[in-house]
């Protein structure tokens, strides 16, 4: 089972944890936009910004994962300082 | 016959007590630390089983668990390794696959008849004669001969055990290598578990023979042993290390035990795999591998054979013909296929007295009568000149495959040395490492020192060791091997799990086959218990040399986990079921309710009493629409939002508008997703200007509470969010007498007509509980909705069933709300679902600027609908079998389905909601049904609701 780290309980077994999508750069779609935001989805062959949360904590958070290699890189809390460094997916 | 040798051999038995046990009935008697197969070769019995699918005696073959020739059976005990158990008084062994006895197995016939039976026969004979041939004729008789273990029907009971361990590393394989790798890291100060199939410590160190003088093997084995106690390590044996799974989370399994480990590095020190060599007839028992003859001798003290030829395909076929000639085993001749000494030893050899056969090959076996045991062999030269030696062991030392699978599992590569003739490893992931056998390593000094280095690598990453101190990782070295001839007559097995010969593997290749993956679908090679351990590397080279490509770009097929055989006991999941009862689940009980599982949660479908469930959903109709009932609704999903941004963050999760939502006032709610699919509905009671109390469906809580949450992050607005559906319980009091009950109880709420309208919500005390009161309904009638903490639950269920309310159940509040055609989010929606299909345009504020999925919605209505959810009635009876499910056609074709349906004992007439075609759906319009019993019918469309039209009801 893989571990993910939860910025605030530290590494967890996967299965604690719930997969709520990309992070997108607004949080509100255009009508231009909305279409491809819900059906071209990202799937780079890289990094990408995902939106987690801890389910026993109710922890929602943001980790970095390679899609190529199942890596998850890194995690922390919007706003955090990780996050204000973080390029926009 | 006693096949036991002298003292000094036998390191695991103990030859002052003795025991027995039957096999096939026949008495054998053993010592202590015996396996079942030890025991037998002791007392003369070679054949074990018979093959898969000619039916041919099998023996001997690794003595380390690895082949499928040891499986038998124990009593209700399937597929038990005769090399691996140990043998136990008053065992009865019986074997497998054979009918009638071992030797005068009746279904050896088929060995003859094998040209009938080529690769892939299974998917071109059997067709005929009749049309069901294959399942009437063939399958039955295929079954019956082919095939493994006995699966009891009434096993005995066994206890199984799960646990979970965490270290900081685990070494698979208690070899020199891992044994240093364990000693290594544990004494930089490393939480170490080690675990050993074998039931001691040492590996080859306890059987092989490293070099001319033996005694080097037993110094280093004491030595490692006495550190490895000293430096304390958690020490598994007889424990098996199954697969590796992400981030290094392995299970072990340890008899009945299994147990999962999460380590933050893994070692790998799996050693390596030892191939048969293919020539005619190398499935004869007697015909064994050098280590299998070397653990016989060793570990059991058991004599392999009278007189030995020696098959050298590397340099332990002539450690292994030493051992021998030390064991007083005659040895006819070493056959080696090169033509000059690489090592050294032959002239070891030939100061002893011994034969060796240089340039030379084997080509085949010849057995006894029966082809019980083996007789002979034929060698070639170089020339192809022949010679025969009588002898009745054949040892083989045929080269070797890493121990790859764990490593294969944890994502490195099986990748050709290249000479092209063997597998090494390749791309250890990070945090794994590999060390001795498993990494190409043969000589025991470079064994020791790769667990070292693996040992100090796994320190390292755990941070005990400077990483800049690291010793470059061991490179593969590997002993030579010579490619294997087919022979023109056959019976050179590649396979022998799955009986599979050269020609089979080559004409699998000529049927059109090159890529190894369908191969091994189309020929089954490496399908068998050994999984390819023996096969693998073989085939790989029959497929290379027949398709004219490397080994490299043939490879293996993936290898993934289990590594051997698991039983079900161990895989069982033993955790209870997990369910959820109301605070009312034991009154329920007491009034007779036939309760039933809906999600998680055990509901009252209704309470029959003694009558027939029909009746009882019938009469708790007429009360709810004649007099007052209540209905146990805790399992809703309950949420309370608090703080300064509450209102604005509904207005933005809901599609209705709440921001001026006055406070005491409830409004229903419907949940939309970014596609504009209809996700949830429930209502929100504005208790405060900054505190909501929110309802959503039983089903969807889970999912609308992470939405919120990943919202409410989102948008970082000021909101807490709190999930208390287990903390309330909640009762629907509905009936025209509703108010009547309320009124009779003691409180401090106001249910007058005036002072309690439709749609207002009140806090407050009733029957002294503390209480939540929503005026909605679910029914058409007049309903209150009483939430409250759930402790107070059967209190105030007993003071409204003293004030005069009944209960109702579940399939009752189903047809209540489908006669007022309301939907149930899940049952009449999908995920597709628009609040467009569904008319409830109303329930979309168009003076917001935003609500989650506005823009689709407006999007998805600009494309125009290509259904619509309509009610229906049926003209007369249901004989066409209409149900939930049922299809809607519209010119012959699917167009949607029946979502809700039964019949309304209040309006006698069978109903139902349906998506139909939006030009058909209109009411005066008619739905074409196609019910279960294939016969279609025409439904008229009616306007929802069925009853009561004007929603006058609910207003009195």
């Amino acid at each position: 089972m893989k571990i993910m780290t939860c910025p605030v309980n530290g590494p967890r077994n996967i299965s604690e944890f719930q997969w709520l999508g990309p992070v997108h750069d607004t949080a509100e779609a255009t009508d231009a936009d909305l279409l491809n935001r819900l059906f071209f989805a990202p799937n780079p062959m890289g990094v990408l910004r995902e939106w987690w949360r801890h389910t026993p904590s109710n922890t929602v958070f943001i980790a970095e994962r390679d899609l190529t290699t199942d890596e998850i890189l890194r995690s922390y809390l919007k706003g955090s300082d990780a996050d204000r460094t973080a390029s926009p997916a | 016959m006693n096949n036991r040798l002298g003292n000094g051999w036998g390191s695991r038995i103990d030859r002052n007590a003795s025991m027995a046990f039957t096999f096939e009935g026949r008495p054998v008697t053993a010592h202590p630390g015996d396996t079942i197969a030890s025991a037998l070769a002791a007392n003369g019995e070679w054949v074990l089983s018979r093959s898969f699918k000619y039916h041919r005696p099998r023996g001997v073959l690794t003595m380390a668990g690895q082949d499928a020739n040891t499986l038998v059976q124990i009593g209700d005990e399937a597929n038990v390794r005769a090399d691996l158990r140990e043998a136990a008084q008053g065992m009865a062994v019986t074997p497998l696959n054979v009918s009638g006895s071992l030797r005068r197995d009746r279904g050896r016939i088929i060995d003859r008849l094998g040209r009938f039976l080529p690769v892939g026969f299974y998917y071109r004979t059997f067709f005929g004669p009749g049309k069901n041939s294959w399942l009437k004729l063939w399958e039955p008789i295929i079954r019956a001969s082919a095939g493994l273990g006995t699966v009891s029907l009434t096993p005995a009971r066994r206890h199984y055990a799960k646990e979970t361990r965490h270290c900081d590393l685990l070494v698979v394989g208690a070899g020199p290598a891992g044994l240093a790798a364990a000693i290594t890291a544990a004494k930089a100060g490393a939480d170490v578990i080690l675990v050993e199939k074998e039931p001691e410590l040492g590996g080859a160190l306890t059987y092989a023979r490293f070099d001319a003088n033996a005694a080097d093997a037993a110094c280093k084995l004491a030595e490692l042993r006495d550190k490895a106690a000293a430096a304390g390590i958690t020490v598994l044996t007889g424990a098996t290390c199954n697969g590796r799974f992400a981030d290094n989370w392995m299970p072990v399994l340890q008899g009945d035990r299994l147990i999962r480990i999460r380590a933050a590095e893994l070692v790998l020190a799996t050693g390596a795999h030892e191939q048969p060599l293919i020539f005619r007839n190398n499935d004869l028992p007697g015909v064994m591998l050098s280590s299998a003859a070397q653990r016989l001798m060793r570990h059991y003290g058991v004599r392999p054979g009278q007189r030995a030829v020696v098959y050298a395909g590397d340099r332990d076929g002539y450690l292994a013909a030493l051992d021998l000639d030390d064991a007083g085993v005659r040895i006819a001749a070493v056959v080696d296929p090169e033509t000059e000494d690489r090592d050294g030893l032959s002239d070891v050899l030939i100061q002893r007295g011994l034969t060796v056969m240089r340039g030379c090959r084997i080509t085949e076996a010849q057995g006894n009568r029966g082809g019980l045991h083996l007789k002979s062999v034929e060698i070639r030269d170089d020339n192809g000149t022949a010679t025969s030696l009588d002898c009745d062991l054949l040892v083989v030392a045929g080269g070797y495959t890493p121990g790859y699978q764990l490593a294969l599992h944890a994502g490195a590569r099986l990748t050709s040395d290249d000479s092209g003739t063997r597998f090494s490893i390749t791309g250890m992931p990070p945090h794994v490492h590999l060390a001795g056998a498993a990494a190409g390593l043969s000589d025991l000094g470079a064994v020791v020192a790769s667990g070292e280095i693996a040992g100090t690598r796994a320190a390292a990453g755990l941070g005990l060791l400077p990483a800049q101190d690291l010793p470059a990782p061991v490179q593969a070295r590997w002993r030579r091997a010579v490619p294997s001839q087919a022979h023109p007559k056959g019976r050179d097995f590649v396979d022998f799990d799955e009986d599979l010969q050269v020609k089979d593997i080559e004409n699998a290749i000529a049927d059109g086959y090159r890529e190894l993956e369908l191969i091994k679908r189309y020929s089954t090679v490496g399908m068998g218990p050994s999984q390819g351990r023996h096969a693998a590397l073989a085939t790989a080279r029959i497929v290379a040399r027949k398709t004219a490509r490397s080994l490299a770009e043939v490879g293996i097929t993936t290898s993934r986990p289990p590594f051997g055989p698991e039983k079900l006991g161990l895989l069982a999941d033993t955790t209870p079921e997990r369910y959820r009862h109301t605070a009312l689940h034991a009154v329920h009980q007491a009034a007779g309710a036939r309760m039933s599982p809906v999600g998680a949660w055990w509901r009252p479908l209704a309470y029959p009493g003694t009558a027939p469930m029909s009746d009882a959903i019938r009469r708790e109709i007429r009360l709810v629409r004649e007099a007052v009932g209540m209905l146990d609704v805790s399992t809703l999903g309950k949420l309370e939002l608090r703080g300064k941004d509450a209102a604005t963050f509904l207005d933005r999760i809901y599609t209705m508008a709440h921001a001026r939502q006055p406070v005491g006032r409830v409004r229903y709610c419907l949940a939309l997703n970014e596609m504009g699919s209809i996700l949830d509905d429930g209502v929100a009671y504005r208790l405060a200007e900054d505190h909501f109390y929110v309802t959503a469906t039983t089903g969807a809580v889970e999912r609308l509470y992470a939405e919120m949450m990943l919202q409410k992050t989102l948008w970082g607005m000021e909101v807490d969010i709190q999930n208390v559906t287990a903390a309330f319980a909640a009762i629907n009091l509905t009936g025209p007498h509703a108010r009547e009950v309320l009124q009779r109880l003691p409180g401090s709420i106001d249910f007058t007509r005036e002072g309690f309208a439709y749609l207002d919500g009140r806090s407050g005390e009733l029957a002294g509980c503390p209480v939540r009161a929503m005026r909605i309904g679910f029914t058409g009638e007049l309903s209150y909705e009483l939430h409250l903490p759930q402790s107070h639950a059967p209190a105030l269920w007993a003071a409204l069933a003293q004030a005069g309310a009944e209960p109702y159940g579940l399939e009752a509040s189903r047809m209540l709300r489908l006669e007022k055609g309301h939907i149930i989010i899940g049952q009449d929606t999908d995920a597709l679902s628009t609040p467009d299909e569904l008319d409830m345009g109303w329930a979309l504020s168009r003076k917001k600027p935003f609500h989650v999925g506005k823009a689709a919605t407006e999007q998805r209505r600009a494309m125009g609908r290509k259904r619509q959810l309509c009610g229906f009635v049926l003209p007369g009876g249901n004989d066409a079998g209409i149900g939930e499910s049922s299809l809607v056609l519209s010119n012959g074709q699917p167009i949607g389905h029946v979502t809700s349906f039964g019949h309304s004992p209040t309006l006698g007439k069978w109903i139902g909601l349906a998506y139909a075609a939006p030009e058909d759906a209109k009411p005066g319009s008619q739905i074409r049904l196609r019910g279960f019993s294939a016969t279609e019918i025409k439904a008229p469309v009616v306007a929802l609701p069925f009853y009561d039209a004007d929603n006058t009801r609910q207003e009195i």
